[in-house]
């Protein structure tokens, strides 16, 4: 009892109750404080990084370095080789990890039963987000350069940069279905519906939102990604382009582009920069503030259609 | 055929016998339950949270099914062709096309007024547009929401108010013509005048079809139903005519609960 009348009770005592709340709000600030500063931080190393690398590589910012190829002389070299071969390698990562993606995220969330398998492949998938990319690449040449002798292809690229992009598929594919309501997907079955409609007319349409904002973060990742590529034996110099995947003349599309070498900016850039001559320094600049431009626009795509979407559907 | 009919020469539209539902878990949430219900009646279900009434509901639509470990014990049997629509040989997607469900908070697909309520023809395959068109009126009107929603039935369903909602989710279940419908608390998420717009809806569907409702709202039981069951615990404690069980209950459990001594 003595306790209680040495301290007031802050439930009675106005002052003491303002001090409290003062003292809250201290908090509250300080928390927003530390948070500000650690955003603001991130943000203003990779802006003088972004700002470093236009600095440094404007005086290639022309039509010429993204229509040359590369060059033993570094004012005519430009990024065409690379610049196509990135966008070939990420057609076939697109067309191979969305699709398998979005089918296991779909299998594993409604269709698989619930017990240790599930949680194993579920572990699993969440390990395979975190692999460091030299892991994939070592995978990628025993199995697909090695095994079933795909060579070191665009298309060996495209697999392997797929497997880095699936478990970024498959987790959103999951997240984005799990948050649909179970009343929504309950008033589905409970007028009439299997459950193959009700993924096909529901949950695919409700969580396409989520599943793209993966699909496009996965590829932003994948754009970006060097060492698997390197590993399974990307070139980086090449000086002329894969057969066009179009042609005039029937049936239209040519793959044979599949099996073309290739190179891709991120090693172009990585090229350049290994060279002692400065001027290559300039090129590797360029090329890197072309990548973080693709990257930010990707994400910032990403993150206006998830806006869009989120606000037509509301649960 | 011989149609099975009460005293008042009602007949049985279903009826479950020795009913026994165990959740996944082991729990027992429904014992031995006898209950018939009336063709174009309203037989509703009261009781306190927990009792099962809401589980009793579910079973009738085979709503347990969507998830795993859910087992029934004896059967509910839908009139006049004497399915047991709790066999395991019957396809729950069947019963569904047949039973109809309302749920306790509007529910309708993030899609447009016109697509939710033709989604029950969709399932069942219909893709005629004038054939969809007509349908889609019809229940609307039936569900009396059809002159506040013609001139935008392709906006989406969220813009329309809770009590809107829900008699659009009234008129998809309409929609595909069900036998009974099963309406799970349909007003407990809704204001007094849209509860009296629903509770007015009920009693002119019934003539249509036969109506199972679960309800907190002891007046709401003795506004709109023709008959009540009182659940406590997991087993049917009484099931008699409305006018019955509020002015002159048989079991002492019931006179209490409807007094507001219990529950």
């Amino acid at each position: 009892m003595s306790v209680n009348q040495k301290k007031p009770s802050a439930l009675k005592d106005l002052d003491l109750i303002r001090t409290m709340i003062r003292q809250h709000k201290r908090n509250d600030l300080a928390f927003a404080g530390l948070g500000m500063f650690v955003i603001a931080s991130l943000t203003i190393t990779l802006i003088i990084l972004f700002l470093d690398l236009v600095l440094d590589g404007y005086p290639k910012f022309t039509l010429d370095f993204f229509s040359n190829f590369p060059s033993r002389k570094a004012a005519r070299a430009g990024i065409l080789s690379a610049w196509v071969g990135s966008s070939l390698v990420l057609i076939v990562t697109f067309f191979v990890a969305v699709p398998l993606g979005i089918a296991a995220g779909v299998y594993l969330e409604e269709y698989s039963k619930k017990g240790w398998i599930s949680d194993v492949i579920e572990i699993n998938v969440s390990n395979l987000a975190g692999v460091p990319s030299i892991i994939y690449g070592l995978l990628a040449l025993g199995l697909f350069v090695y095994s079933f002798g795909l060579g070191q292809s665009i298309l060996t690229a495209g697999l392997t940069l797929a497997l880095l992009m699936l478990p970024i598929v498959i987790v959103s594919t999951r997240e984005a279905i799990r948050a649909i309501p179970v009343q929504i997907r309950e008033a589905a079955y409970a007028v009439g519906a299997t459950k193959w409609q009700v993924v096909l007319n529901h949950v695919v349409q409700y969580s396409y939102g989520g599943i793209l904002t993966g699909v496009i973060i996965g590829m932003a990742r994948a754009i970006g990604e060097t060492a698997p590529l390197i590993t399974i034996g990307a070139l980086t110099f090449i000086a002329f382009l894969p057969p066009s995947p179009v042609t005039i003349d029937p049936p239209f599309l040519n793959l044979d582009w599949l099996n073309a070498g290739f190179t891709v900016l991120p090693i172009q850039m990585f090229n350049w920069i290994s060279r002692p001559q400065h001027a290559f320094h300039i090129n590797a600049a360029a090329t890197g503030a072309v990548i973080i431009i693709l990257t930010v626009l990707m994400n910032g795509v990403a993150i206006k259609l998830r806006y869009n979407i989120r606000k037509k559907i509301k649960w | 055929m011989v149609m099975l009919k009460n005293k008042h020469n009602e007949i049985v539209k279903a009826e479950s016998r020795n009913l026994n539902f165990f959740y996944a878990d082991g729990t027992q949430a429904l014992k031995n339950i006898n209950l018939p219900v009336y063709e174009n009646k309203i037989t509703a279900l009261i009781g306190p949270s927990g009792c099962g009434k809401s589980t009793f509901l579910r079973s009738f639509n085979r709503m347990h099914d969507l998830y795993p470990g859910n087992k029934y014990e004896g059967e509910i049997i839908l009139h006049p062709d004497n399915t047991n629509i709790l066999d395991k040989k019957v396809d729950p997607i069947e019963v569904r096309m047949r039973i109809s469900m309302v749920f306790q908070k509007p529910n309708p697909f993030p899609k447009s007024i016109f697509e939710n309520v033709a989604y029950g023809l969709r399932v069942r395959g219909e893709s005629n547009k004038r054939m969809l068109d007509d349908k889609v009126e019809e229940a609307l009107k039936g569900a009396s929401l059809w002159n506040e929603v013609k001139d935008r039935l392709e906006d989406l369903a969220f813009n329309l108010s809770g009590g809107q909602q829900q008699r659009l989710c009234i008129a998809r279940a309409l929609a595909t013509e069900p036998e009974i419908m099963l309406f799970d608390e349909p007003t407990s998420a809704l204001d007094p005048i849209a509860t009296v717009n629903i509770e007015e809806l009920m009693s002119e569907l019934k003539k249509k079809l036969s109506i199972l409702i679960v309800t907190h709202n002891m007046q709401q039981a003795a506004r709109i139903s023709d008959y009540t069951a009182y659940m406590y615990l997991g087993q049917l404690v009484e099931h008699d005519d409305t006018n019955k069980i509020f002015t002159n209950p048989t079991k002492k459990e019931t006179e209490d609960y409807i007094t507001g001594k219990f529950g």
